[in-house]
């Protein structure tokens, strides 16, 4: 017994090392907190509640995984896989399936995935790369040259059209070009020609985007397609209240007025069900972990670990800030899940590695080179 | 590596490390101002705007499904039924849930039997009802349809089979003024109700009572709907019933009338036109209301096909004119008893007080002619009814003026609406100079000139009055002055308390009559019927009446009423006219009868008053008809 008790205790010891306890604490009480509401979406659909807690598995164990890989060795990755998901975007763009209008997937084997997801996390990494090695000499160039990095992606992406993700691609790589220093000069200009590109970009858009920014401004005018959405889902928060309706007790979501409502507006499930008071604690939780990424990297060793611990950290605000944001009616609606409670695999994935991420930096803070 | 690096690269470094911390920090405030926003919205919305997003949820959650009540049933006094529901199964279109509702209807004509009329129909019901939810293309279908359709339901969306509860009247057209017909609830229905704020309540109610007492009894008759609250999924199926607030079926009405000597009265009447006054004095009930022609009733009770309609309205008799309350009529004669009341009441004339009737009567050089030829010689007050001398009253009128005239027969409620429950009442003419002033408006028309009078002193000239002023008047005479409202319903039952509310008798007024002349002008009356114009008609009648006949001329044709070439010579005879009472003592019904174009009152009007007043007092059927008990044991059914 003693002997057999010895090599548990240093295995699980080994196990947990490079896991950070506030992260985990935090990313597990979302994924509760998910649980809780994906199960009363599911209520016709109990499947995907098993089918969730397999994801997090996996998603877990990669996290872990990630974890191990000190941020110097996850540097090497960064060229191979910014060209890889870069290929896979053009393999999309000409033997994707299409999907409700939008070419996305790409077969691979017996399973489909996105490669736009995967660029979510190869861009920061490229990018952070890139800075790190051009660390101390950095000029206006080595932006402009970010920048281009930075488009080639987000421009396929925007051709599929997948406007959420594309914001999620274009979001991280620019912060990662925020934290690598870009002047605020120019980053005023870039503000300014931005706002004076709106306009072709509008032109650019296609047609149901447009209606989702234009119902956006006024749900009601088309109630019964695109503003049906965030009407009902409007209704699914203001109703819950203060306290909520309590858990399984949300009429919107039980009789189906919630469209979407176990991946993308999954938001409106919880807010009707748990009311201001869930929010607050959603938010409250949300804060913390964004609080806790941004602090590993404020102490992050090099330029590579800051900067994609800094961009890993704001994408998760972003997902969280947009989603609620569209839920509540504030934001247009664009496929943004809710992080860590919205069901669907692939963007679980997505985020536990970029916790593993933050992981592996805060576990690789101190100079461990020779 | 930090040890490789020279002092001025590491200050380097440790700026951009702050620079960095600098953007970690405004990247933190950032997300707290982010986190601020939602903050704010979700305050707004679950706090401030919670109770509008709360209804709103419910008003998607819930849908109230209403139960329509139970129509009240109508019965007579005596408790026959006229007026009952049965179940009938109807094919319904919902008309927002197919693509064409005329290639719906050609799908199914090919498994149940569409006639062109049921396809008319329901064109005409898409005309009527607003905004409709189901509208049905076939009514009344065998068991043998039901049964057909069930199998091939799948085959037709926004086609369903509705059970419906539709009227049914037992007696087809006996009566069918009184009772009234149904309807569907049209544009015009829908803005009366939501204006008296009663259309909630008929939410889920496709007919209302559009004649008769099923129009002026509707609210009694209708009941409250009940309504389901159904939780619903977005897509609008029913998940569970929330709560039921059950339907409280209409309250039975009872009528005044009574059902079997209406029969009677309408069997009388055969194929002629007229109408038949009956009523209980010292109450206002009326006892029979008939208008001839009528209608089957049980055409409307499904919708009438628009022809039979058209039929109805085009028809020359006008079958749907309720004549008895809405049918103006010169009273003729029967005017006389009620101008011999005037006389002795202003004391223009005594009982012993005598004329000579020469056969004629000058007014200036205007001569007014007696209807016997010769004039009856001496004639008193008495003598002046039982034979209906003209010459007398012509005198009596131009003695009295027309101002005493008026005044005495608007005391009698003559020229002025009775107040009966029923809709569509006419106002008839009581003449005067002043309602001629109203009525004219030339000067030189509107000027009363008193060779005018002369002609109303024996019920003709601008005198018109409805059959059931006069049956008021005459029953307000007999009971010495008690006016009382006419009534039609007596009470009406809550079907399941059997609560009862009572119609009470209402006094409209006391008209101040002597004794002494009601009883004398009475006894002239029955003067009438024992050796007067009214004799043959009432011969060997067992029991006493008093009378009075009446021929009104028909001075001009009517507007409406030149189409038929054969029938207006017809049309321009006489009307027949009969007033009277029975019996003589304490009398308990009073009763005009007015015969269309029938001659002579004691030809047409006397014998059908006979026969009524016979069965009334004795129970006696005319030859012919069967016994009541017979045929009505059938249709005693209660609910």
């Amino acid at each position: 017994m003693e002997l057999a008790r010895i090599p548990v205790q240093r295995i699980v010891l080994r196990l947990v090392e490079g896991i950070d306890a506030t992260l985990m604490v935090l990313i597990l009480s979302l994924s509760m907190l998910g649980f809780a509401a994906l199960f009363s979406a599911s209520y016709d659909t109990p499947g995907r509640v098993l089918s969730q807690f397999v994801s997090l598995r996996i998603a877990l164990t990669a996290m872990w995984l990630t974890a191990q890989i000190p941020p110097q060795t996850l540097m090497r990755l960064a060229v191979p896989a910014y060209v890889v998901g870069l290929l896979l975007l053009v393999a999309v763009a000409l033997f994707g399936d299409v999907v409700n209008g939008a070419r996305r997937w790409l077969h691979v084997g017996v399973t489909r995935f996105q490669p736009s997801e995967m660029m979510k996390l190869a861009l920061p990494l490229m990018l952070a790369w890139y800075f790190h090695r051009r660390e101390s000499s950095l000029r206006l160039r080595d932006f402009a040259f970010a920048a281009v990095l930075l488009v080639i992606p987000f421009g396929l992406i925007v051709r599929q059209p997948d406007l959420g993700t594309a914001a999620l691609v274009g979001a991280v790589g620019f912060y990662v070009i925020f934290f690598a220093g870009i002047s605020w000069k120019v980053l005023g200009g870039l503000a300014g020609l931005f706002v004076a590109a709106l306009f072709p970009l509008w032109g650019m858009l296609h047609d149901y985007q447009r209606k989702r920014v234009l119902t956006l401004l006024d749900p009601t005018t088309d109630p019964l397609g695109a503003g049906y959405h965030i009407i009902q889902s409007t209704i699914a928060v203001g109703s819950g209240g203060l306290s909520g309706k309590g858990w399984l007790n949300g009429t919107q979501a039980h009789l189906e007025f919630i469209p979407e409502r176990h991946t993308d507006f999954i938001f409106a499930v919880y807010s009707e069900e748990f009311g201001l008071i869930g929010n607050v604690v959603l938010l409250v939780l949300y804060a913390l972990l964004i609080g806790r990424g941004l602090m590993i990297a404020a102490k992050a060793a090099t330029l590579f670990a800051r900067l994609m611990a800094g961009a890993v950290t704001l994408m998760f605000f972003t997902y969280a800030f947009v989603n609620m944001g569209m839920v509540s009616g504030i934001l247009p609606v664009v496929g943004v899940p809710l992080p860590f409670l919205s069901y669907g695999g692939t963007a679980l994935l997505t985020l536990f590695i970029g916790v593993g991420v933050l992981m592996s930096v805060q576990r690789h803070r101190t100079l461990v080179q020779t | 590596m930090p040890s490789l690096l020279g002092h001025g690269e590491l200050r380097n470094s440790e700026r951009e490390l702050q620079q960095f911390q600098l953007r970690i920090g405004i990247a933190g405030i950032a997300m707290l101002v982010g986190f601020g926003i939602l903050v704010a919205r979700f305050v707004f919305l679950q706090v401030v705007e919670h109770d509008h997003y709360r209804g709103k949820a419910e008003e998607n959650r819930i849908s109230i499904v209403p139960i329509a009540p139970n129509r009240g049933l109508i019965t007579d006094r005596n408790g026959v039924v006229v007026a009952r529901n049965y179940s009938g199964y109807t094919l319904e279109i919902y008309p927002r849930r197919v693509k064409s509702v005329e290639a719906t209807i050609d799908e199914l004509s090919e498994l149940i039997e569409i006639t062109p009329r049921d396809r008319a129909r329901y064109k005409r019901l898409t005309v009527e009802t607003r905004n409709p939810e189901s509208l049905p293309i076939r009514t009344r279908l065998t068991d043998e349809e039901v049964a057909k359709f069930a199998a091939n339901r799948f085959r037709y969306d926004g086609v369903e089979i509705r059970a419906r509860l539709f009227r049914q009247y037992p007696f087809g057209d006996v009566g069918s003024h009184v009772i009234g017909y149904m309807g569907r609830i049209n544009k015009d229905d829908q803005a009366a109700l939501e204006a008296e704020g009663v259309d909630a309540n008929y939410r889920g109610t496709d007919y209302i009572g559009k004649s008769g007492v099923e129009a002026s009894y509707e609210r009694e008759l209708h009941g409250t709907t009940g309504f389901e609250q159904v939780e619903i999924d977005a897509a609008g199926r029913g998940i569970r019933t929330l709560k039921t607030t059950r339907a409280q079926a209409g309250n039975n009405v009872v009528l005044t009338l009574d059902m079997r000597l209406q029969r009677v009265a309408e069997n009388a009447f055969g194929e002629r036109r007229g109408a038949l006054v009956a009523i209980e004095p010292g109450t206002g009930a009326v006892l029979a209301l008939v208008s001839k022609p009528g209608f089957d009733l049980n055409l409307f009770v499904d919708g009438i096909d628009p022809q039979v309609w058209s039929e109805l309205n085009s028809n020359p008799d006008r079958p749907l004119n309720n004549r008895a309350i809405a049918g103006v009529y010169p009273p003729g004669s029967t005017f006389k008893p009620f101008m011999a009341l005037a006389a002795l009441e202003t004391g223009k004339r005594t009982p012993k007080s005598t004329i000579n009737d020469p056969g004629y009567f000058f007014f200036g050089d205007r001569r007014f002619r007696d209807s016997k030829p010769g004039g009856h010689g001496v004639v008193d007050l008495h003598k002046s009814i039982v034979v209906s001398s003209d010459t007398y009253y012509y005198m009596l009128a131009n003695d009295m003026g027309i101002d005493a005239i008026a005044a005495f027969m608007k005391k009698l409620g003559l020229g002025a609406r009775t107040g009966v429950d029923l809709q569509g009442e006419a106002l008839g003419v009581l003449p005067s100079p002043e309602w001629k002033q109203a009525r004219f408006k030339r000067p030189e028309q509107q000027k009363w000139y008193p060779g005018e009078t002369i002609s109303i002193g024996i019920g003709q000239g601008y005198n018109s009055y409805t059959p059931i002023q006069l049956a008021q008047a005459m029953s307000t005479v007999v009971a010495h002055g008690a006016m009382y409202r006419p009534r039609i319903v007596g009470h009406v039952e809550n079907p399941r308390t059997r609560e009862r509310k009572n119609f009470e008798p209402e006094l409209m007024q006391q008209v101040p009559l002597r004794k002494e002349w009601v009883n004398f002008v009475k006894q002239a009356m029955v003067g009438v019927t024992k050796e007067g114009t009214g004799a043959r008609a009432f011969a060997k009648a067992e029991y006493t009446s008093g009378g009075k006949t009446g021929t009104a001329q028909v001075i001009a044709m009517k507007q409406n009423e030149k189409y038929d070439e054969k029938k207006i010579d017809e049309r321009h005879r006489d009307h027949s006219l009969y007033i009277s009472f029975a019996p003589v003592d304490n009398p308990i019904i009073a009763m005009l009868c007015i015969v269309e174009n029938g001659g002579f009152g004691a030809r047409a009007a006397a014998p059908i008053s006979r026969t009524v007043l016979d069965y009334y007092m004795l129970g006696k059927l005319p030859p012919g008809m069967q016994t009541p008990e017979d045929e009505f044991e059938d249709d005693k059914e209660s609910d």
